[in-house]
């Protein structure tokens, strides 16, 4: 079969899609000088409308996506993503950021009541709704934390932050980008942080901790108030790594666990869409003591007016432009007036429920649980001896469910890390377990079965080592002429 | 409202596979006193309450009319077919693509995103796009303190006044040193550089909407062996000489104005191209070709060991999620305008923002015209610029970004034009600025 065609294989010179308005006479060249225009016109693909919606339609099938498929991403939270929001955000779509203030004072109201109620479910005292993404969220709060002990001149000699072996990759490389040295301390035989090496590594050279909780291995810290007291003895803040809120929604608060900053992902907990890999959305909230240092704007309430505040002087200054991925703030802010606290807290409750369902399930089917006890809303497994978790989870692809996060944590082997969410059924989890039984199954029967999968896919298993040996990072018109 | 499945038995059958005797039960291992917390939130809405609370928050936003906003975002044209097209569930309700089996609708239109910005840019290499075009520019200075090993920038006064905010963000924890080159009056004067500069970022066209002498400030960066950062609009690339084309080593950018609706600014992308050589020291996902055991062609994630997920304290930057259904917005815009429609686009923009000047300057007003612009360009006002804006968007006009005191240019706006703007628009505008007495020259001769 024939591989399927680039935008650019579809193209033939002259044709026209889309018609934009009619340009007057006009002399560019006099306008912008013959200087400045550009030589030869990018190539750029010409299709008729009908060719791009084939295209880009079949693309689309070619895709699994949360609306088509069970999509158990641990810690990606990929619950169903409720139309309304999307409705909701249509109704800003079309505001300018530098448009009069009075005339987006509902874009503005919305904003300052998504503060409001992010503090309220974080018990958080100050929220900053800037960064575009989890990651961006984190380095907003490093920088703050770094502020904070600028400011009580312990810059200099706090240098470390502490971070646990089964962190998102990302906390170290954000303590990295705000320049601080990385110490890992490990996972103990429970699962949750080793209490005596986080003891030993604390120290007046510790700026702050960065902790998930409940952790990636799913496991809630149940040293977290131990471990907040020696951080904060120790003159080191806490951070707390939002990924994993959806866990605890309504039930206990980062803010009242001891942690002074905070970042959530809106497009994990709140259900805004994950895109194909964003745009997400990162606020950061903190505890009254660094709410100087928030990143900027900051929207405040004076009389009866809404107003984006940029004149903070102690800010760490602006993430990015404009306010934040306003259209998302709008899609977190329906999720949470259409949910109210009743409703955050069944959330995390039936996301528990349902975690721990498929633990028993997946278990009873054989494979290893490294981490047996109640878990919060995700867990992580291993497949039974003898099995490649990359070869599970590509048989899974032909039962047309996507598969878990697959070896993440680093510090368990061959793991596999199920979340399936609230907002899935318990026939859609048996239906998994059924497929994952079905894989074992087959396994045994046909060992070589299982290294061959995916069958059913639009492509197979990729050569993963030429596309990074011989890098095709775009398409080469000279190769195709 | 709710979206969860669960019957009262269905909570039964799972409590009993669990062993456990009630939800709460489950959250045994949560400190006891700090549990259940009240949540100070309104009660929750069913979808018509929902929705009837939402329309009533927009409603205090007000009416558009015509509109002459820029700054960086711009009202363009976007065809229907565009979001009806990427705003599909499949594309939406995905994440990042790590099973690439069944993740060659997003893959592969990143690979032809790919190609689009390396075609529009005229530099070698594309990632898959990053939060947006302030961070995206400050990732690029990071990138050339690493590729240089140098700890100065210099950033052009041209280079808007929010991406030079989050390059000093970004930077100033390390320790790098930002300098300011100064316009003279409108564009970017000689830079007068050393060679302790790692890059010299620089806006074409500049904030205030004037065309910058890029190839002898390209020259200028190269001499003391600094990189080249040229930000850019990227749809002024469909007329301008591309980044490529002056030797620029970075080329990086919001690409809100090649098909995303300005959303009060977010989310839009960023965008990063560089030069092959450069491809090391590159943050963000990357979408490679490679081929499947069947010898099909397929696209995959690529070069990851940059990243953060496999390199953690070591990676490039600790960007993850970027902003892939808005560059994909853009991809399937560009697809649709074609390269004829995109130049139309940028054409009449330039067009129209020129009759506008005319059509000021013809009013009694005095645009600043002495330098070349694009499709924005600055008009002295009467009266603090900020009020200007406020009292235009009184009579239903949104126009006049202000021009930040920072420039010297005393009370100014920036005017914005796209293809989209009527010969009645530009008149009720400048209908408007004499309403507000907006109109400097008139209080110089009174």
């Amino acid at each position: 079969m024939a591989d399927f065609p680039l935008i650019y294989e579809r193209s033939k010179p002259g044709r026209r899609g889309a018609q934009p308005p009619a340009v007057r006479d006009f002399d560019l060249a006099a306008a912008l000088g013959e200087e400045n225009l550009r030589a030869e016109a990018p190539r750029l693909p010409e299709v008729s409308e009908l060719d791009l919606v084939r295209h880009y339609t079949q693309l689309a099938h070619r895709q699994f996506s949360i609306d088509a498929n069970f999509y158990p991403l641990g810690s990606c939270t990929m619950k169903y993503n409720p139309k309304v929001n999307e409705e909701a955000a249509k109704l800003f779509s079309d505001l300018h950021p530098y448009q009069a203030p009075e005339t987006a004072q509902g874009a503005l109201q919305l904003m300052h009541e998504l503060q409001q109620d992010l503090c309220a479910i974080t018990g958080m005292d100050a929220f900053s709704l800037q960064p575009a993404a989890g990651a961006h969220g984190e380095l907003a709060g490093v920088l703050m934390i770094r502020a904070y002990h600028e400011a009580r001149g312990e810059g200099d000699q706090r240098r470390v932050v502490i971070v646990p072996d089964s962190a998102h990759g990302t906390n170290p490389a954000t303590a990295a980008m705000a320049g601080y040295e990385v110490v890992e301390v490990p996972t103990g035989p429970s699962g949750e942080v080793d209490l005596d090496a986080y003891k030993a590594a604390m120290g007046p050279n510790v700026a702050a901790v960065m902790l998930t909780n409940p952790s990636t291995l799913g496991l809630f810290e149940r040293n977290i108030v131990e471990l907040a007291r020696v951080a904060h003895e120790a003159g080191a803040l806490l951070y707390y790594d939002g990924a994993n809120l959806n866990a605890i929604l309504g039930r206990v608060r980062p803010g009242d666990m001891g942690f002074d900053v905070v970042h959530l992902n809106l497009h994990k907990t709140f259900t805004t869409p994950h895109g194909g890999g964003g745009p997400g959305t990162g606020p950061v909230g903190v505890k009254a003591h660094l709410a100087e240092f928030l990143p900027v704007p900051v929207i405040e309430k004076r009389g009866e007016e809404y107003v984006a505040v940029d004149d903070r002087p102690r800010s760490v200054g602006r993430m990015r432009s404009h306010f934040g991925n306003f259209g998302n703030l709008v899609r977190a802010y329906t999720y949470i007036r259409a949910l109210g606290a009743e409703g955050l807290r069944q959330v995390s409750g039936y996301a528990v429920l349902n975690a721990n369902y498929l633990r028993v399930k997946v278990k009873e089917l054989g494979f290893r649980v490294p981490f047996d006890r109640i878990n919060m809303h995700e867990f992580v497994a291993q497949p039974p001896e003898g099995l490649r978790t990359l070869d599970v989870a590509k048989a899974l692809l032909d039962h047309g469910m996507h598969p878990m996060t697959v070896y993440f944590p680093l510090t368990v082997k061959e793991a596999m890390m199920i979340e399936p969410t609230e907002t899935e059924s318990l026939e859609t989890l048996d239906a998994y377990v059924e497929a994952l039984g079905q894989v074992l199954e087959r396994a045994a029967a046909d060992p070589a079965y299982l290294k061959g999968a995916p069958y059913t896919t639009p492509v197979r298993r990729l050569d993963e080592v030429k596309a990074a040996r011989q890098p095709v990072l775009r398409y080469e018109f000279e190769a195709a002429d | 409202m709710h979206y969860h499945p669960h019957t009262p038995d269905d909570e039964r059958r799972a409590l009993a596979a669990i062993g456990v005797g009630s939800i709460d039960e489950l959250f045994a291992d949560l400190p006891a006193e700090l549990r259940d917390p009240q949540l100070d939130l309104p009660a929750g809405m069913d979808e018509e309450a929902l929705l009837d609370h939402l329309r009533a928050l927009a409603a205090k936003n007000g009416a558009r009319g015509p509109d002459f906003l820029g700054g960086g975002v711009r009202r363009h044209f976007i065809p229907s077919v565009t979001p009806h097209l990427a705003l599909q569930s499949e594309f939406v309700t995905a994440y990042t693509p790590y099973q690439p089996e069944v993740s060659q609708g997003i893959l592969q239109a990143t690979f032809e995103y790919q190609t689009m910005m390396c075609e529009l840019t005229g530099l070698d290499v594309s990632n898959a796009s990053m939060y947006d075009g302030a961070s995206a520019t400050a990732e690029a200075a990071l990138l050339a303190v690493r590729q240089t090993g140098r700890d100065r920038v210099v950033v052009s006064r041209g280079v808007h006044p929010e991406t030079r905010a989050v390059i000093e963000t970004y930077l100033r924890p390390l320790g790098v040193r930002i300098d300011v080159a100064e316009l003279s009056p409108l564009t970017t004067a000689a830079l007068g550089i050393g060679d302790d500069v790692a890059g010299v970022i620089v806006q074409q066209p500049n904030f205030l909407g004037y065309l910058e002498e890029m190839r002898r400030l390209t020259d200028e960066a190269h001499a003391a062996g600094a990189l080249m950062i040229a930000v850019v609009d990227p749809l002024s690339l469909a007329l301008l000489a591309p980044p490529g084309a002056y030797c620029a080593d970075v080329a990086v950018g919001d690409g809100q104005t090649l098909g995303n609706p300005p959303a009060f600014g977010g989310p839009t992308f960023g965008f990063m191209v560089v030069r092959q050589d450069l491809l090391r020291q590159f943050p963000g996902r990357i979408v490679g070709q490679t081929t499947d055991v069947d010898g099909k062609r397929a696209f995959v994630l690529t070069l990851q060991a940059r990243e953060q997920h496999i390199r953690r304290s070591k990676a490039k930057s600790n960007i993850c999620t970027n902003h892939q259904l808005t560059a994909l917005m853009a991809t399937i815009n560009v697809a649709a305008l074609g390269p004829e429609g995109l130049r139309q686009v940028a054409a009449g923009s330039v067009e129209r923002a020129h009759a506008l000047a005319s059509r000021l300057a013809e009013a009694g007003y005095e645009p600043l015209t002495s330098g070349r612009f694009f499709a924005e360009f600055v008009l002295p006002v009467a009266r603090p610029a900020a009020e200007v804006r406020s009292a235009l968007a009184a009579r239903g006009v949104h126009a006049g970004v202000p021009v930040p005191a920072e420039y010297g240019l005393g009370d100014a706006v920036l005017l914005s034009a796209t293809e989209r703007v009527k010969d009645e628009d530009i008149s009720a505008l400048i209908a408007a600025l004499d309403a507000v007495g907006a109109r400097r020259a008139e209080v110089a001769r009174g």
